[in-house]
C-alpha cells in the first residue's frame, strides 16, 4: 500500500502548490486599467506539474540519502568517472591531447560568436579559479570579489584613455593593483569570521562600485569609458575576427597558466596552510601558522587574478561602466566555485562552462532562462551540495 | 531644528522597515546559521499579494476597511506559506551539508522567485493603492510627519513587542531559543527541531510581508525587483546589530536608517550607501560581532 | 569492474564526440544557410532588452520592426528581396551586448535596429563598426554617441540629451521664471548625463542658480531625506533626470509633505505609466518629450496596426523604432544594395516620410526634424505647452 500513500502525498503537495501559486499565477491585476484577469488554466498546469514533479523529487531525495548512507558506512561508493580518468595515466594523456586539439581547433571550426562566448567562459574560469583560492582553499567567504575585477578593468580603461598605454603593459599593472587592493581591503577585515567577513566584503564591493558611479572626474561616472583598445601584438592591431581569435588564445594561455599556478599552490606550504586554516583555525594557530598573514596571502592572490581578468574584460568589450560590477556578478562567480565543487580545479572549470554557456544557449527560451537558471542552481545544491566534482582530499595510506 | 527632527523621523521610518525584514534574517541565522538571500523576495511577494488582493476585493465591492484588513492578512499568510515552502524545498535537504551550499541555493531561489513574479505578473512598476488613510489630526503637522510614517512606526513597535513576548515567554519561544543555542541538545530534550525551524521561517516571512505592505503603500509603487535592495540593506542591518540577536537586528536597522537619513541630509545622497556600508565596516572592525552580538569563544 | 569502467569510458567518449559533432553540424548548417539565403533576403537585426527588468523599453521596438517588415514583405520586399528579422536580446548589459552583436554579425546581418540602452550600444558599436554595419537606435540619447565622431556607422531617431536639458533649463528660466533650482538625478547613465547638462546650462546663465545637485539611489526604500533636503534648499523648481519609477516616488513624497515645488523632467518620465503610477500627484508635472505627432496620419496608422496585431497600446519608443525601421529599409532601397557606403549616403541625403514626420540624418547621425517640446500633466494627460 506504499503506492497509495505516495499518491496521497503527491496529491497533497499539488494542492499546496495550487494554493501557493494562486494569487501570483492565476490572478493578474492591472491596477492602472482596473482590470483583473483570471487564468485558471495556470492553476491546472501547476497542479499537474507539481503532482508529477513531487514523485521525481522524492525519488531523487531517496537516492541521495541512500548514497549518503553508503558513504557513511564506509563502503567506498563509486568515485567519479572523471576522477578515475585523471588517476590513470593511460586515459589521462589521450584525453589531454584530445582536449588540446579541440581547444586549438575551436576558433577555426566555429563562428566568431561561438569563439566570443567561449572567451567569456574562459574568463570566468580564471575568475572562478582565483576566487577558489579565497573561498575553496582558505575558506574565506568573499561576496565582493567583483571589486577587484572592477579595479583591473578600470585600471586598463583609465590608463589607456589618459596615457594610451597598451594592453600588455597594463596587464601586469592590473594584476599588481588587484594585489594591492586585496591587501588594503583584506587587512582590516580579516580578523572577522565567516559571515561577518561575507557582509563586509559585500560592502566593500558596493563601495567601490558606488565610488566609480559617483566620482565623475575620476571614472567618468555611469556613462563609462568607451573605445578601449583591443589587445595588440607588438604594435599590430588586428581586424575584429582576428582579434577575437587572438583573445581566445590569450585566454587559453591564461587558463593554463592559472591552472598550473593554482595546482602548484595547492600542494605547497601555503596551500596546505590554507586548507588547514579552513578546517580549524585554532588548531592551525597552535601549529604555528601566522593566521593573518596566511589569510591575507589568499585574499591578495585571489584579487590578483581578478585584476588580471578585469584588464582582459575591458579589452574584450572595449567599453566598461560601473553597471557591469554589481553584487550579482560576485554571486555568479561564487556560484561557479560552489556549483563546480569547492577546492576542485576541474570542478570550477566545469562550473564556469555551465553557468556562463547555459544562459547563452538558453537564449531560445529567452524569457524563461533566468527562471531556469535559478531553478537549476537550487536543484543542483539540493542534490549535489558538494558540487559537480567533489574535491578529493589527498589521503596517505600506510601499507605494510 | 525642524530639519533635524524630520531627518530623524524619516530615518526611523526607513529603519523600521529594515527592522521588519532584518528580523527574518537574524532569526533564521540564529537557528540554522544560514544567510537566507531569498528573504527579500518573500517581502516582495508579500507586497504583490497585497496588491492583487486589494484589486480583487475592491472589484468585488468590499468596503475600504475590510479590503485593508483582508489584503494585509492575505499578504502575511501567503508570505508565510512561501517562506515555509522555500525552507522545505531548498534548505531542509541541506541540513548537514557545508555552510556554503544552502547559501548558493538561496541565491538561486532568489533569482527564481524574482523571475517567477516577473513572468507571472509583469516587469512594469505597478501603482500600489494607499492603504493607510490620512488622519485628520495629523494634517497641520504633515510637513513634519505623515500618517503613513506614524502607522509604520506604531505597527513596527507593536510587532517587536509581540515578537519579544513570543520568544521570551511562550513554549515555542523557549524551543526556538533552545534550538538556536544547540540544535542537537534541543533535539535530545524533545524539541521538534524541524517544526521550530519551520515556525521561525513562518514568523520571519510574516514580518517581512508586513514590511512589504507598509512600505509599498507608503511609496505607492512596486515591481518584482524591490526585494533585492531592501533585502541587502536589511541583511546589513542584521549584521550591524549582531546577527542572531533580535534586539540587535532592530537596533542595527534603526542605526542604519538614521545613518542613511543623516548622510543624505547633511552630506549628499550620492554617497548614501557608501556611508551605510562604511559604518558597517567601521563597527565590525572595532566590534567584530556587531553592536549587540557576542563573540562566541571556541572551545577546543 | 575494469570492464565496466572501460565501457563507461567509451560511452563517455562517444557522447562527447556526438555532442561535438552535433554542434558543429548545426553550426555549419547555419553558416551554409546564411550564405545561401543572403542572396535572397535582407537581414534586419533587432537588438535590445527583450527580457528582464528593462524589457518594457525594448519590446516595442521588436514589434515596430515586425509591423514594418510585415507591410514591406506584403508589398514584395525591397529590391525584390524579402526582409528577414534577426531578433537578439542584450538585457541592456554591455558585456552581453558584445556577444549579441557578435552573434548578429556572424549570422550575416545587413543592418541593425538598436540597441536600446546607451551603455550596451557603446559596447556593441565597436563590433558593428569593424564589420561595416550600420545601426540605428530608436532610444539612445547619450550625446557622445553622435558628437564624439567615433561612430560614423551610428544613427538615431531620437534627439540627444543636451537638447532636452537646454529645453528644460530655458523653460524653467524664461517661462516659469524660477530663480532657485534643484537638480536631481538617478545616478544612471541617462539620468546623470542629462542632469549634468542641465547643471552646466544653469551655471552658464546668470538668471538662476543651482541650489542643490544630488543623485538618488534607484530602488531605495524611500526618498524622504532627499525630499526634505530639497525643501530646505529653498528650491522653487526641481529638474529631475531619470526614469518614471523614481520620479513618481519623489513627486508623491514631495506632494504628501505639502510641497508645491515645480517638477520638470525628461522623456523617461513623459510616459503614461508615470501618470498612472503617480496618480493625483502627477498633476502639473512638466516633462520634455518628442514633438507631438499624434496627428500624423502615419503615426495613427502605426498605432492602430499595433493595437490590431498585439491587442494593446504600443510602449515606449514605438514610433521612433517604427521610423527607424522605415528609414533603414528605405535607405537600402534607394542605395540599391546593402553596401555600407551607399546606404549611409542614402540615409544622409534622402528624406523619408515617417510617423515622426519627414526626417533625414545629418553628418553625425542625428535625425533632422526630430526634436523635443515641453508637456504638462493636465487632468491626467500630457498636454503640449505652447
Amino acid at each position: 500500500m506504499i503506492k497509495a500513500r505516495e499518491i496521497k502525498k503527491s496529491f497533497l503537495v499539488s494542492i499546496w502548490f495550487m494554493f501557493l501559486t494562486f494569487p501570483i499565477m492565476v490572478i493578474r491585476v492591472n491596477p492602472i486599467e482596473k482590470i483583473v484577469e483570471w487564468r485558471w488554466k495556470n492553476m491546472l498546469v501547476v497542479g499537474i506539474g507539481s503532482f508529477l514533479l513531487s514523485f521525481v523529487w522524492r525519488y531523487m531525495l531517496k537516492k541521495k540519502e541512500a548514497g549518503e548512507k553508503r558513504a557513511e558506512t564506509g563502503e567506498s561508493g563509486k568515485t567519479f568517472l572523471i576522477q578515475r580518468i585523471l588517476e590513470e595515466r593511460r586515459f589521462y594523456i589521450p584525453l589531454v591531447t584530445g582536449l588540446t586539439i579541440i581547444a586549438v581547433a575551436f576558433p577555426f571550426i566555429f563562428s566568431m560568436y561561438q569563439t566570443s562566448i567561449m572567451t567569456t567562459a574562459l574568463m570566468y574560469i580564471v575568475l572562478g579559479l582565483g576566487l577558489n583560492i579565497v573561498v575553496g582553499l582558505a575558506g574565506l567567504l568573499d561576496l565582493g570579489y567583483v571589486a577587484f575585477y572592477a579595479v583591473g578593468a578600470y585600471s586598463y580603461a583609465l590608463l589607456n584613455h589618459h596615457f594610451g598605454l597598451g594592453f600588455w603593459s597594463v596587464l601586469p599593472i592590473g594584476a599588481v593593483l588587484g594585489f594591492i587592493f586585496g591587501v588594503l581591503l583584506g587587512f582590516p577585515v580579516l580578523r572577522l569570521r565567516g559571515d561577518y567577513l561575507a557582509i563586509v566584503t559585500l560592502g566593500f564591493g558596493e563601495i567601490i562600485r558606488l565610488v566609480l558611479e559617483n566620482w565623475n572626474e575620476f571614472s567618468f561616472g555611469p556613462s563609462g569609458i568607451a573605445n578601449i583598445d583591443r589587445p595588440g601584438f607588438f604594435g599590430i592591431q588586428f581586424s575584429l575576427q582576428a582579434a577575437s581569435i587572438y583573445l581566445y588564445f590569450l585566454m587559453i594561455g591564461l587558463v593554463i597558466f592559472t591552472i598550473i599556478v593554482v595546482n602548484r599552490l595547492q600542494n605547497s606550504r601555503i596551500g596546505r596552510a590554507w586548507i588547514a586554516l579552513r578546517e580549524d583555525e585554532t588548531a592551525c594557530q597552535a601549529m604555528g601558522i601566522d593566521k593573518t598573514r596566511t589569510k591575507l596571502r589568499a585574499f591578495a592572490l585571489g584579487a590578483t587574478w581578478a585584476g588580471m581578468v578585469g584588464v582582459i574584460f575591458a579589452a574584450k568589450t572595449t567599453f566598461i561602466n560601473p553597471a557591469s560590477f554589481t553584487f550579482l556578478e560576485s554571486a555568479m562567480i561564487l556560484s561557479i566555485v560552489v556549483l563546480g565543487g569547492m577546492g576542485s580545479i576541474l570542478g570550477v572549470i566545469i562550473g564556469a562552462l555551465i553557468l556562463i554557456l547555459l544562459p547563452e544557449y538558453l537564449r531560445a527560451f529567452s524569457d524563461y532562462r533566468m527562471l531556469l537558471f535559478g531553478a537549476i542552481m537550487v536543484i543542483m545544491m539540493v542534490f549535489r551540495p558538494q558540487g559537480i566534482i567533489a574535491n578529493i582530499r589527498r589521503t596517505y595510506k600506510f601499507n605494510e | 531644528m525642524e530639519y533635524f527632527l524630520e531627518l530623524i523621523l524619516g530615518g526611523l521610518t526607513r529603519g523600521s522597515i529594515y527592522a521588519l525584514i532584518a528580523l527574518g534574517y537574524t532569526m533564521v541565522y540564529g537557528i540554522i546559521e544560514l544567510i537566507n538571500f531569498a528573504h527579500g523576495e518573500i517581502y516582495m511577494i508579500g507586497a504583490f499579494t497585497a496588491l492583487i488582493f486589494t484589486s480583487v476585493l475592491t472589484l468585488l465591492g468590499f468596503n475600504e476597511i475590510a479590503v485593508i484588513v483582508l489584503a494585509s492578512l492575505a499578504a502575511v499568510i501567503y508570505s508565510s506559506a512561501y517562506g515555509y515552502t522555500v525552507e522545505k524545498i531548498a534548505y531542509k535537504p541541506l541540513r548537514h551539508a557545508s555552510r556554503l551550499s544552502p547559501l548558493i541555493g538561496a541565491i538561486g531561489m532568489s533569482i527564481f522567485l524574482q523571475n517567477y513574479v516577473l513572468l507571472a505578473q509583469t516587469s512594469d512598476f505597478l501603482p500600489f493603492p494607499n492603504l493607510i488613510p490620512e488622519f485628520e489630526f495629523i494634517k497641520p503637522y504633515r510637513h513634519i510627519i505623515s500618517s503613513a510614517e506614524i502607522v509604520i512606526l506604531i505597527t513596527t513597535s507593536t510587532a517587536m513587542i509581540l515578537l519579544t513576548f513570543l520568544i521570551k515567554f511562550t513554549r515555542t519561544g523557549k524551543a526556538m531559543r533552545a534550538t538556536a543555542q544547540d540544535r542537537n541538545m534541543a533535539m535530545l530534550v524533545g524539541v521538534n527541531v524541524n517544526r521550530v525551524i519551520s515556525i521561525t521561517f513562518v514568523i520571519g516571512s510574516a514580518l517581512a510581508a508586513l514590511g512589504g505592505v507598509l512600505i509599498a503603500s507608503h511609496v505607492g509603487q512596486i515591481n518584482f525587483y524591490i526585494g533585492f535592495v531592501a533585502g541587502i540593506k536589511a541583511f546589513t542591518a542584521a549584521v550591524l546589530g549582531g546577527i542572531g540577536s533580535i534586539p540587535g537586528a532592530v537596533l542595527g536597522a534603526l542605526v542604519l536608517g538614521l545613518t542613511e537619513s543623516f548622510a543624505t541630509g547633511y552630506v549628499s545622497s550620492d554617497y548614501e550607501d557608501v556611508f551605510a556600508f562604511g559604518l558597517l565596516v567601521l563597527i565590525l572592525i572595532f566590534k567584530p560581532a556587531g553592536i549587540l552580538g557576542r563573540v562566541r569563544h571556541q572551545k577546543i | 569492474m575494469k570492464c565496466s569502467f572501460s565501457k563507461q569510458l567509451i560511452s563517455l567518449a562517444l557522447v562527447i564526440l556526438c555532442g561535438f559533432f552535433l554542434i558543429s553540424c548545426g553550426e555549419s548548417e547555419k553558416t551554409s544557410d546564411a550564405s545561401h539565403k543572403s542572396a535572397e533576403t535582407i537581414k534586419l537585426g533587432v537588438a535590445g532588452a527583450h527580457s528582464g527588468d528593462l524589457a518594457s523599453y525594448g519590446v516595442p521596438s521588436v514589434r515596430a520592426a515586425e509591423l514594418v517588415v510585415r507591410d514591406i514583405n506584403a508589398k514584395g520586399g525591397i529590391l525584390g528581396r524579402k526582409v528577414e528579422l534577426l531578433i537578439e536580446d542584450d538585457v541592456c548589459k554591455p558585456e552581453i551586448a558584445t556577444n549579441t552583436a557578435t552573434k548578429l554579425v556572424t549570422e550575416g546581418v545587413d543592418i541593425v535596429l538598436g540597441h536600446i540602452c546607451s551603455g550596451a550600444t557603446k559596447a556593441a558599436l565597436g563590433i558593428y563598426k569593424d564589420s561595416k554595419i550600420i545601426i540605428m537606435s530608436p532610444s539612445c540619447t547619450n550625446p557622445a554617441l553622435t558628437q564624439s565622431g567615433d561612430y560614423p556607422n551610428f544613427f538615431r531617431t531620437i534627439a540627444s540629451d543636451d537638447t532636452q536639458a537646454s529645453l528644460e533649463v530655458d523653460f524653467a528660466i524664461d517661462v516659469l521664471k524660477v530663480r532657485k533650482i534643484a537638480v536631481l538625478h538617478d545616478k544612471g547613465d541617462y539620468g546623470k548625463g542629462l542632469a549634468e547638462f542641465a547643471k552646466k546650462y544653469l551655471e552658464a546663465s546668470d538668471k538662476a542658480e543651482v541650489v542643490l545637485y544630488e543623485g538618488v539611489t534607484p530602488g531605495a526604500v524611500d526618498y524622504s531625506a532627499v525630499v526634505q533636503k530639497t525643501k530646505y534648499s529653498g528650491a522653487e523648481a526641481v529638474i529631475f533626470g531619470g526614469y518614471h519609477p523614481e520620479a513618481s516616488k519623489i513627486i508623491s513624497q514631495m506632494r504628501k509633505k505639502g510641497m508645491e515645488t515645480v517638477f520638470i523632467s525628461d522623456d523617461g518620465v513623459k510616459d503614461n505609466t508615470f501618470i498612472k503610477v503617480a496618480g493625483e500627484y502627477a498633476e502639473g508635472v512638466y516633462a520634455t518629450g518628442p514633438i507631438d505627432t499624434s496627428n500624423n496620419p502615419m503615426a495613427i496608422a502605426a498605432i492602430e496596426a499595433h493595437k490590431n496585431t498585439y491587442g494593446s497600446e504600443p510602449g515606449a519608443f514605438f514610433l521612433n523604432a517604427y521610423s527607424a525601421s522605415l528609414c533603414l529599409l528605405n535607405a537600402i532601397q534607394k542605395a540599391g544594395s546593402t553596401d555600407y557606403d551607399a546606404v549611409s549616403k542614402a540615409l544622409r541625403t534622402e528624406y523619408v516620410d515617417t510617423p515622426l514626420g519627414k526626417i533625414s540624418f545629418d553628418e553625425r547621425g542625428d535625425a533632422i526634424g526630430v526634436g523635443f517640446c515641453m508637456y504638462q500633466v493636465q487632468n491626467g494627460v500630457y498636454v503640449e505647452v505652447k
